[in-house]
């Protein structure tokens, strides 16, 4: 499968789904783990790619989403941002009530 | 070196004709951690008329896309505040 089409299949099988340096237990960059917290902090379950185990990710998510750093998060296969977004929504209490209409 | 790369950002940055921008070196924090050697990682808050009725994602977009590639040469991370005038 072409990797720009794995990738839509993975944002659209996971209602929420984090690509990131690391995973959420290990996470290997400060932004990283920071976004992977305040999803963690919402309550609700969410995927994760770790983007250092697969380099076609790494390489090619970039150019998917027109957004060029880590971590990206998506929400009903839209990019919601990547750390500083998903930080100030959380912040503001927006983005667990995302997250929950995501999983209904 | 840190000096540099914050002119260059200005001058890619002033695409946006921000009203205010401020850029802050933030490369100390990181200095050892694998990809820090590759660019610096920096702190940005800009303000402008542009991003008047554009989400989030939409801001990020445009700074990103008005440093260009120097996000792949000269910074390493970068974590935005994109602001209009009343906000």
């Amino acid at each position: 499968m072409d990797i720009l089409e794995r990738i839509k299949e993975q944002v659209t099988a996971n209602p929420v789904i984090i690509y990131m340096k690391g995973t959420p237990k290990m996470p290997q960059c400060g932004f990283s783990s920071r976004a992977a917290q305040a999803l963690q902090a919402c309550g609700i379950p969410f995927a994760y790619v770790n983007v250092l185990a697969d380099e076609e990710i790494l390489v090619n998510l970039p150019r998917f989403a027109n957004w060029p750093t880590f971590p990206q998060i998506y929400v009903k296969g839209e990019l919601i941002g990547g750390c500083d977004i998903t930080l100030e929504l959380h912040q503001k209490g927006e983005l667990k009530q995302m997250l929950e209409q995501a999983v209904v | 070196m840190s000096e540099q790369r914050i002119t260059l950002m200005k001058e890619k940055l002033a695409l946006l004709q921000p009203l205010q921008l401020e850029i802050t070196d933030d490369s100390h924090h990181h200095a050892g951690h694998a990809g820090a050697d590759n660019g610096g990682h920096f702190s940005l808050l800009i303000k402008s008329d542009q991003f008047v009725g554009k989400n989030l994602v939409q801001r990020h977009r445009m700074v990103y896309d008005a440093l260009g590639d120097l996000m792949q040469t000269q910074i390493h991370a970068l974590s935005i505040r994109a602001l209009t005038p009343n906000e």
